[in-house]
């Protein structure tokens, strides 16, 4: 299992890639932030990865068992806010999505420069 | 095992992610992005991260997918055809994926209990924690005391962008006159809808009230507990209506919530220093110091509950109302 050591960093590369990838490539607005969601939840898989410590469990003491391997809490702390940030922000960028298409009818990236041009 | 179980759930979700990506349908990028949220939230799970999972399960599958929907509905659902610059975007993304999988190799391996993330402050926390507050949730316990300042800015920053919604999506176009539309039935006509979540959403609550009073001994809080909250309350107004849900939580009662958590929060911290301590500190509201920092984290969870629950109920209940 040696090689597998690093697939969970590597997924999250490539998640945070086709992210970005959608956020530069498309131009439809809500494809941009459905891409940015991707991107962000890569993040969020990276820094609980890095929490993990082998035979660890997660961190609440329990009477029942004995071990004391936690796993890091402070990550998951970082992450567990971060995901509730996350979607009030991502509801205000599709508030300003929904205004866009209420001001120019339309929420294609070129189209709205277009109208913008003229 | 469990490892080779990750493994799957990531493949998994790389497999969902491109197809996400790839289709123009939006809808269908929608219900795509709830399952990928699953997985993530399994992968959590996996991770020993249990407070993370239950909040990325309520919020990814259940919020996030209900804003997405009600925003496709004033937009539209489909994406049209044509990219911009296609071959240099993915030039750009494949350069800056060699770059990331580059600096993946001088990682430490996974699960490594040495490596620099594990020394620092969060032994600390791991071993201090029976000693100053003595609750078996660490994870609640960094997140409401240890780190308390950062959990005002983060309720803070939930606050700011729900009025910022509400601010956004109340504009009304200068000469545009609202029509007088008919009640929305929901889906009260549909009989299967109606009674499975009739049936469902007592045991949503009650279970949003468990996570949010049994955060400090097991997985749940104020986040959690706020968005499944808000997430039972979402249902029953896509199988009533929107007019029934603001009946039972008004308009005023929402504002009430998103203001009431985040004051209730900063009382708190400012509780602390009129009673001699510092802002946000706990040790103080009680004469037994282990007392008043399970008062304080109770109570400051209630705040971040509040918030929560409201601002995801007048975000999601700003968007309804929007007419097309």
């Amino acid at each position: 299992m040696e090689f597998l050591g690093l697939y969970h960093y590597w997924v999250f590369a490539v998640l945070l890639m086709i992210g970005f990838y959608a956020v530069v490539a498309k131009l439809n607005l809500i494809k941009k932030l459905i891409g940015l969601s991707l991107f962000q939840a890569a993040v969020f898989l990276l820094y609980i990865t890095m929490g993990k410590v082998d035979g660890g469990t997660a961190p609440i003491f329990q009477t029942a068992s004995q071990t004391n391997v936690f796993s890091n809490p402070l990550p998951q702390v970082l992450i567990l806010t971060a995901i509730v940030v996350g979607i009030s922000t991502l509801a205000l960028g599709l508030g300003i999505v929904v205004r866009i298409k209420e001001e120019y009818d339309t929420i294609e990236e070129h189209e709205i420069q277009e109208i913008d041009r003229r | 095992m469990t490892a080779v179980f990750g493994i799957f759930l990531l493949t998994l979700l790389v497999i969902t992610a491109v197809a996400i990506v790839r289709t123009r349908n939006l809808f269908v990028a929608t219900m795509l992005m709830g399952i990928a949220s699953l997985l993530i939230a399994a992968n959590f799970f996996v991770l020993d991260a249990a407070d993370v999972a239950l909040t990325e399960a309520a919020v990814g599958a259940g919020i996030s997918t209900v804003l997405f929907l009600s925003a496709l509905a004033l937009t539209s659902d489909e994406e049209k055809a044509g990219s911009s610059r296609r071959i240099l975007s993915f030039l750009v993304v494949a350069a800056a994926a060699l770059v990331v999988i580059y600096a993946t190799f001088d990682k430490p391996k996974f699960g490594d209990p040495e490596a620099p993330v594990q020394a620092h402050v969060a032994p600390w926390y791991i071993e201090k924690t029976p000693e100053f507050i003595d609750i078996p949730n660490i994870v609640t316990a960094v997140l409401g005391s240890y780190r308390a300042y950062d959990t005002l800015g983060e309720v803070f920053v939930v606050f700011t962008a729900g009025i910022g919604v509400m601010f956004l999506l109340s504009y009304r176009r200068a000469g545009h006159t609202p029509t007088s539309r008919a009640p929305d039935p929901g889906l009260r006509h549909h009989l299967i809808p109606r009674v499975l979540g009739r049936f469902l959403i007592p045991f949503i609550l009650l279970f949003g009230l468990y996570v949010q009073f049994h955060g400090e001994y097991g997985p749940g809080g104020g986040f959690q507990a706020g968005a499944i909250i808000a997430a039972a309350v979402i249902l029953y107004a896509l199988l009533e209506g929107e007019e029934r849900a603001l009946q039972v939580l008004s308009r005023r009662v929402l504002m009430g919530l998103v203001a009431g958590g985040a004051i209730l929060y900063s009382a708190v911290g400012f509780a602390g220093l009129l009673l001699g301590g510092n802002f946000l500190d706990y040790s103080v509201l009680a004469s037994d110091p282990v007392k008043g920092q399970q008062y304080g984290i109770i109570l400051i969870e209630a705040g971040v509950g509040m918030t929560v629950t409201g601002v995801l109920l007048s975000i999601f209940h700003a968007f309804a109302a929007r007419e097309q």
